[in-house]
Parts: structure tokens; sequence; C-alpha cells
């Protein structure tokens, strides 16, 4: 028998819906395209263009001790995998103990008018404009002796929410980045910048390029400085390096159960502690203008092995504003319903983009132009969670550490080892540019939507030196 | 038990497929097409406190096509099951090679893909070595079974939570290319792990204990008492927390050091296994993962350790994760050296990079994570020998004035040429006047590679030797994870920086 399509993705979560025979069911059709061009030494060296498709069931069994939850998901499935798939579902919700997290669906609102609608599109030609003006960089870079690697990458994920108990919820993804990285061809000196788009129009790779032929000049001058604490200047994407991570370790249920940095002495939980000197405030907004996200909760399983806890019994659950920290106070903490009930804190599910804002002004180069000596530090790389009482982290600096000795950049930095924790760093934060736009480079591949400020950070701690180029 | 190739796998129209695909992309000009469709299927059950928290089970299916098309590679991926959709895919990745011929052309770039030579196969299969397929046991039976560990924790005085977690993957691949290879592989996979939580309330300090058993090609029988002793550890793990728990917080400072396999594995991974990787030490992950201070010209003549240092990549040990019968190239799986007597002598790598440094063939690191990724050069089970005439871990501490015996993985990190590294543990012992003193706490080893290999001392024989693994490496863009087995002997470390990890905090 030759397999069929799926059809149309609303389709498909309405027959998986009619075909469920659980309690309760939560259908999530999701459809992706991505296009993407890498390249190392002023050539390509891979590319692709890919069609996806994945169907997730979450089917909900009642019981006397409780409701269980099966879910099950399908890359690629078409309609004859359907009945198999929900069945699959059910009888994996049967075999499953009561859930923790299990609380009724959302209920029946309107309708997205949009849910009919054909899944939203991306291909190579997104990079139309982009392809041609990349071969040219290439060429001029080759000329002028510098070596460009890096990548450029769009993705289009159209998601459809549907349940039994009405919600008929759509939302389209678009998200889309290049980086650039440019070093000496002896590749002594490596500079890097990176840059999230929606659709590559307002990409300009011989811009990118001129602004790290700037930097490698200034890395003509190189100063050796041992291990210590320094006066630091972080850029919004390395602000975002730290904050993402902060973020993902702030899950309320895990806070209160005394395991986190933001647990409370008595028990409870940190929300309420001012964190920081400066006017601090962290927040998710789906609406937000150029980082916008999904409106509302799309889980397509129960678990927190990273980020906060999410639970696929919140599905369709608004996402409204949400202030993390305000004026330096913790307000909130990530919960699903389930955890709001342990911790005694309001329901704020876990979004998916970030904000801070510290109301400054101007950018990174304001702050080096005040700056009497410290250390611009352009990117971090291969953080990772030391001690979870400190939130300790460690890290490496990468591709661009600088000395500022009087309001100008002197020279470039030997790379270090940070042991640092963000809240630490954000506590002890004593200056802010203003919010931007930005990716960060750790973790921008799970977390690309952040919009950050430059942060001026006394006594960041360089534990030891990294010869790493 | 005979084991067989997933028949519902088998049933999918491979050839189909592959012939349209192949065809429609041989039709186009492509002087080298392969065509991979795979089934991968995740599954995790997460319980909290013996409570079910959370499960996914997520099977992805679908299929790539990558092409060397006037001198340039194309890629696509697809998942209609059609061999209209296949060829339709082809012509995509053609389309995609156009597009990076043009960006070439843009750049006055020359250079043209060409690939190491591979013997054409012909039709194989392959299986991993495993007796219980772990999607053949009842869920109930594997939520029990973890339910059941976590009560046993649960039970001890000072346990105030458990994390429970069981991770298994099985993976089906078909690959077919226009050389005529054509393979049909079968893996199956487990990451079972438990972490036991102390709280104490009056000061707030808390931490924990993980579970040391390695991620493993292994089948359900892995927690049922094949490879690794679940009771004893269990009954260990609430004495060895409360010891943690009231242990003394390390003074740093210079140590020797005994690792145990359970730690040392680790830090093979990222200082060794990722350090020789070819594509890394040509720059092809220089934005990304990084570039190697192993570079090619330093291939025979790089001092990497001391003469006890031997390394060997082996895509082909039982159990081992990264273990294959053939690549995602076509190329039969092979073994070889990394390291000899202290001196590099090899890399891994794939087709390409293998061509383009003159090798006459690929030792068969090619690998996709997915259908829709492109195989790229992986890690092989990248392992340090023991000395034959090694003594236990015992005879390694009893050789030690003043050090510390390091257990289990904690956090790593390490630079973009893999120099600098920082690694933590599970258990920190200190070592007296060559016996074991008592636990501490809040330690890390901080070291420069060549540094730390070079003071490798003494390795203990294959007694103390364990196959340990990580479930999930990072590389690549778009990111791909795989899985890769290290195997090592406990082994002694002289003049080994300790960080005391609070005072790093400023506290």
């Amino acid at each position: 028998m030759t397999p069929r399509s799926t059809g149309a993705p609303h389709e498909t979560v309405e027959r998986a819906l009619e075909l469920s025979r659980a309690d309760a069911t939560v259908v999530i059709a999701d459809e992706e395209s991505t296009a993407n061009l890498r390249w190392a030494g002023n050539t390509l060296t891979t590319n692709g263009e890919t069609r996806g498709r994945r169907i997730t069931v979450v089917a909900t069994v009642d019981g006397g001790r409780g409701t269980a939850s099966g879910v099950v998901s399908r890359g690629g499935a078409t309609a004859d995998d359907l009945a198999p798939l929900v069945l699959a579902a059910e009888e994996a919700a049967r075999q499953s103990p009561p859930a923790e997290d299990a609380r009724p669906l959302a209920g029946h609102r309107a309708p997205d008018p949009h849910f009919t609608a054909p899944p939203a599109e991306t291909s190579s030609a997104v990079f139309a404009s982009f392809a041609p003006a990349l071969g040219a960089t290439f060429a001029r870079a080759r000329a002028r002796g510098r070596e460009l690697f890096g990548f450029a990458s769009h993705r289009m994920v159209s998601s459809y929410l549907g349940t039994s108990t009405g919600l008929r919820l759509r939302h389209d993804q678009p998200a889309g980045h290049v980086e650039l990285n440019a070093k000496s061809p002896d590749r002594t000196r490596s500079a890097y910048v990176t840059v999230p788009t929606d659709d590559f129009s307002d990409v300009d790779p011989a811009a990118l390029d001129a602004g790290l032929a700037t930097r490698l000049g200034w890395a003509e001058r190189r100063v050796d400085l041992p291990p210590g604490r320094y006066e630091t200047l972080l850029p919004p994407g390395s602000v975002a390096d730290l904050v993402v991570y902060l973020h993902w370790a702030s899950d309320a249920g895990r806070a209160h159960q005394g395991r986190t940095v933001f647990s409370g002495r008595d028990g409870g939980t940190r929300a309420g502690e001012r964190l920081a000197g400066l006017p601090l405030t962290l927040w998710s907004d789906p609406a937000a203008p150029g980082v916008a996200g999904c409106p509302f909760v799309l889980a397509r399983a129960s678990t927190d092995s990273l980020t906060p806890a999410v639970s696929v019994f919140d599905n369709g659950l608004p996402h409204a504003r949400t202030d993390w920290i305000a004026d330096g106070v913790l307000r909130r903490l990530p919960t699903t319903r389930h955890t709001a009930e342990l911790t005694g804190l309001p329901h704020a599910p876990f979004g998916d983009n970030l904000l801070l804002d510290a109301g400054g002004t101007g950018g990174i180069e304001d702050l080096v132009a005040r700056t009497r000596r410290g250390l611009l530090v352009t990117s971090l790389w291969y953080i990772r969670e030391v001690d979870p009482m400190t939130l300790l982290l460690t890290g490496l600096t990468r591709d661009g550490v600088y000395l500022v000795e009087n309001g100008e950049v002197t020279g470039a930095v030997n790379n270090f080892r940070f042991n640092e924790s963000p809240l630490d760093a954000l506590g002890r934060a004593s200056e802010a540019g203003a919010r931007r736009r930005c990716r960060s480079r750790e973790w921008g591949e799970y977390f690309p939507r952040t919009a950050m400020p430059a942060l001026r950070v006394p006594e960041f701690h360089m534990s030891s030196v990294s010869p790493g180029v | 038990m005979p084991r067989t190739i997933d028949e519902t796998f088998l049933a999918l129209p491979l050839r189909q497929l592959a012939d349209a695909a192949l065809a429609r992309a041989r039709s186009l000009g492509a002087d080298h097409a392969d065509f991979r469709l795979e089934r991968v299927r995740n599954a995790n059950w997460l319980l909290r406190d013996a409570r079910l928290a959370g499960t996914a089970d997520a099977t992805d299916l679908g299929y790539a096509v990558r092409v060397v098309h006037g001198g340039s590679w194309g890629f696509a991926a697809g998942v209609d099951l059609t061999p209209d959709a296949a060829a339709r895919v082809a012509a995509r990745a053609v389309a995609m090679a156009r597009l990076s011929a043009g960006i070439a052309a843009a750049a006055g770039s020359g250079e043209r893909v060409e690939l190491a030579p591979e013997p054409s196969h012909g039709e194989q299969t392959w299986i991993s070595a495993y007796e219980t397929n772990p999607f053949d046991v009842p869920d109930a039976e594997k939520t029990g079974r973890l339910a059941e560990w976590s009560r046993r924790l649960l039970a001890a005085p000072g346990i105030s939570h458990v994390d429970a977690r069981l991770w298994a993957v099985q993976e089906n691949k078909f690959y077919a290319d226009t050389a005529g290879t054509v393979t049909t592989q079968q893996r199956v996979r487990l990451l079972p792990e438990l972490t036991a939580v102390a709280v104490d309330g009056a000061s707030g300090r808390f931490d924990s204990m993980r579970t040391l058993a390695p991620p493993a090609a292994r089948g359900f029988e892995y927690l049922t008492g094949t490879g690794w002793d679940w009771d004893g550890e269990l009954a260990r793990m609430p004495e060895l927390l409360a010891g943690k728990m009231a242990a003394p917080p390390v003074e740093p400072g210079r140590y020797d050091l005994v690792i145990d396999p359970t730690n040392l594995y680790l830090t093979i991974h990222e200082s060794i296994g990722h350090a020789t990787e070819l594509d890394r030490a040509l720059g092809h992950e220089a934005a990304y993962a990084g570039t190697s201070f192993a570079t090619f010209d330093r291939l025979g003549s790089l001092a990497y350790g001391s003469a006890l240092m031997n390394v060997t990549a082996d895509r082909t040990a039982e159990g081992g994760l990264a273990t294959t019968g053939w690549d995602d190239e076509g190329v039969r799986t092979q073994s070889w050296d990394l390291v000899r007597d202290g001196v590099l002598v090899g890399y891994q790598m794939d087709r390409r990079t293998a061509c383009m440094t003159g090798f006459e063939r690929s030792n068969g690191c090619a690998f996709a994570d997915s259908p829709a990724h492109v195989p790229l050069q992986r890690m092989a089970n990248v392992s340090l020998r023991p000395d034959p005439e090694g003594p236990g871990t015992d005879g390694l501490i009893a050789g030690v004035e003043r050090g510390i015996y390091v257990v289990g993985s904690g956090s790593w990190s390490i630079d973009m040429q893999r120099h600098n590294f920082q690694f933590t543990g599970q258990r920190f012992f200190r070592i007296e006047h060559g016996r074991l003193a008592g636990q501490v706490r809040d330690v890390a080893y901080q070291a420069t590679t060549t540094d730390f290999w070079g003071s490798l001392e003494a390795l203990g024989g294959p007694g103390t030797y364990l196959l340990g693994g990580s479930f999930m490496c990072g590389k690549a863009q778009p990111g791909q994870l795989a899985a890769v087995s290290h195997g090592c002997p406990s082994a002694v470390f002289r003049g080994v920086d300790i960080l005391n990890t609070t005072q790093e905090s400023g506290r």
C-alpha cells in the first residue's frame, strides 16, 4: 500500500481528535521547513533545505487514583499512521500511573481564524539576495587576508493545537539568524558576530564582515593579562548567554523543594527578594515587537530536565506578559498549574522569549566610552553549571576579549575561563545600555528570541587563562 | 535471542524511494548521490519522588538526499513516502548544490568537493548487540522499576528527593548510494539515571548524588542485572550522600588525582575525542564547536601526553554507543589508533576530510542524528587503553601520598581549541598516605590538555576498565546530538589544580 500524505494539518488534528477514545485529548500538528548555509575558510561546507511534519497526541485517562497521560509523537506521520498513533497514546496513558501535573484541559475559546489556513513555509529562496552578497563577501575577505566561517539559518514552524475541550489554536513561528566568524590567515586573531533576522532582508554580510575586520585590527596589539576579577562590559548577546540560563534555573517547583539558587531559607522561594541594585526588569511577552513568541502554551511533553517545568495539561492556556524581575525584585518564578498549587505562587507559564531592561540608554560603544579600564567580552562559550546552590556557571570567553582604557579599545586580550553566577553578576551590574534584540551564542538555537541591554559588571571572575583562539 | 531488523521498518518503501531519488539525482547530473531513510524512536520516562512526572515517546521518520553536483554539495530532506516526493527532494538537493556553486563562483573559489574512494559493499545488514529491545517491554514495567528504585532511596534517612529518568532510543537506518552500497541497520541504546537530593533546612544547604551507571548500547537487560549492579549502587548512595553533605570543603591547591573511569571518560571525550576530529582540525567547526590544538601539521609529532597514553578510536566495539556496521557514507566501520605512546598518530574523519588531507580512505566517522540533518564527522568510541600489568584502583591510591580520588561526572567545560578545561564530579575522597580519608566537597579540577595528559603517571589494570559514555554529544549547525562511548581504566595524574567551587563563586 502506498502511504498517503496527511492532508492539511488542521484536518489531521480534527481526524485524530475524532479517533480518540480517551477521556480527554490534545493534538498538536507541527509543520516545519528550514533552509541553511554553512561555510568555513571562505567557502561553503554544507547546506540544506528540509521539510518535516510532527504530530503529537496527548491522551488522558481518568482512573480511581487520578488522571494518567500518554504522550506520543510521530515525525513524518501519514494519514495511515493517525489511528495507531492515537491508540499508542491511549495505551501509554492506560499503562501509566496518575500524572502529578494532571489538571482539566483548558476550556473552549473562539477558534483561531487562521486555523484552517495552510502552514507557513520557508525555503532556500529566503537567501535570494543574501547568497550572492555572501559570495562577494568571501571574495573580498580572501582578497584582504581574512578567513570567514559561519552559518545562516531560517526556520518556519506552523503549529496547530486542538483539544477535545474545543480549543483550535494556531501559531506560525519564524526564526532566522546569521553567525559570522573572521580569522586572520594564521588564525591567531578571531572575531565573531551573530544577528537574529526574520527574513534575511535586513542582513548585510559585507557590513558584518567590515565590523569584524575592525575588531581584527584591534587585535593587532595583543595584551596578556592574568586571571583575576575585572570590570567587564558585556554586549547584549553575552548578557543573553547568562540571563537565559538564569531563567532556565528558575523553576518554581524545584525552588520550593529547596534545590535551587531561588530557594528561600524558610522552605519557600525567594520571590519578593531584591536581587539587583539596578532597576532591572526581566519579562516574557508573546507580543513583544521583534521577538514575538507563541501566545499560548504549547507543551509536547511534561518535563523539567533543563528548562522550567511545563505540563501537557496546560496546553492552550494563554501566555501574557509576565514580569519575572521588576525594578530589581524577584516577582515570579515559572510555574505550571500543578507547581503553582504546590508552591502557592501565581500561575506563570514558561514563555519562549525574554526581555531585560535596566533603564539604560545607548549601546556597548557608549559603555566603552565611559570606561577607564576594563574588558570588553564580545562572546561567551561552553557555559555549564558547576554548583546549583550558588548557580555558579563556568565557561570561556571566545573570539574577542578587548582591553578598554580611557574610553577606547587599546588591544586584544587573551581568552579566559570564567567562574561566575549570573545572579550575582546581575546583582553587581552597575550600568546598562538600552535594550536591543540580540542572540545568545550559547543558547540561541534553543532560545532564539531575546532582547537585552549591554551591562557593566564589576569584578567579573576570570578564573584562569585559556590559550584557545 | 537472534536479533532481526524491525519488520515495520523493512515494510517501508525503502527501495522504491531510494531508487526514485538516486535516479532523479543522476538524471540531473549529480556526480555522487546518497539516500538515507531513518526512523529514530526516542522515549523518556521521568519520575519525581517515585511519581510519574512526564513521558515522551517521539518517533522521527523521514529521508534525506545528498548530492555532489557541479563540484558542490547539495542536501535536502523530506517526509512524504512516495517515489514522486523522493524525486522532488533529490531535485531540491541539486538546487541547493547549484545555489552553493553560485556562491562559490561569486567568491572566486575554485575548490570542488571530492570524496575519498570507498568500495561498493553491496547489500548489508547490521544490528547492535542487545538482548531485549526496551520498546518490547511494557511502559508499566519500566516506570514501575524506576519507582521502586526511587522508593528505596527515599526510604533512607537524609534523602529529601529522588529524580529518576530512563531514556531509550531505537535507531533504524537505510542507506543507498550511486556506487551501489545498500545498508540496513538497527541500534538500541539506554540511559537510566537516578539522582538523590539531600536538603538541610537549617542551613539551606543542599547537595545531590547521581548514579554512576553509564549509558549503554544495551537492551532492557541493562536494568535487570546485566552490565551494572543497580542493587549495590542504590544501597550505597544514601550513606555516600550523607557523607558528602557532612564533608569539609576542599582546600584549593595542587593535588595528585586518582580519577575513576566514571569521571575520566568525559575528560577523554572533551580533551581527546573532540580534539582529534579532523573536520575541527581543518576549521570546519571554527564558528561553532571550535577547532583543535591538534592541527593536521602536528600529526605524528605532537606530544599529547605521557608515554603511558595509548588511545584508540573504535566504531566496532560491542556495546559502544558509537558502534555501527557502516557509517552514513557507506563506509565500513573500523578501529585505529589516535594516540600511541603519548604521540598523536591519527584522526577521525569522513570521506570529504579524508580526501582533503590525502588519506586513501575514510575511517568511517560520518553520522547524522536525524533524517533532516546532513552527515558530518562524528566521534568514534574513543578509549584509553589500560596497563595490562596495572594494579586495581586501591593499588593506584596506595601510591598517592596526598591527593583526591574523583568519582562520577559532574559539570564539564573546555575551550574552543580543547586546551583549557574544568571538570567536577559526583564524589571526591581525600587520599592521605595511600588511603582514602573521607569525602571533601566543592571540588573542581582545571588543567590544560597536554599538561594534564603529560602528568599521567600510572594506569590501572584491565580490572579497572569501564566503558563509560555520553548520550548526547553536541556538534555542528544545525545542531546534532550523537551518542558515544569511552572506555578507560582508573588513572593517576600528578599535580593537578584543584579549585574550591564555593570560593570560585566569591562566597
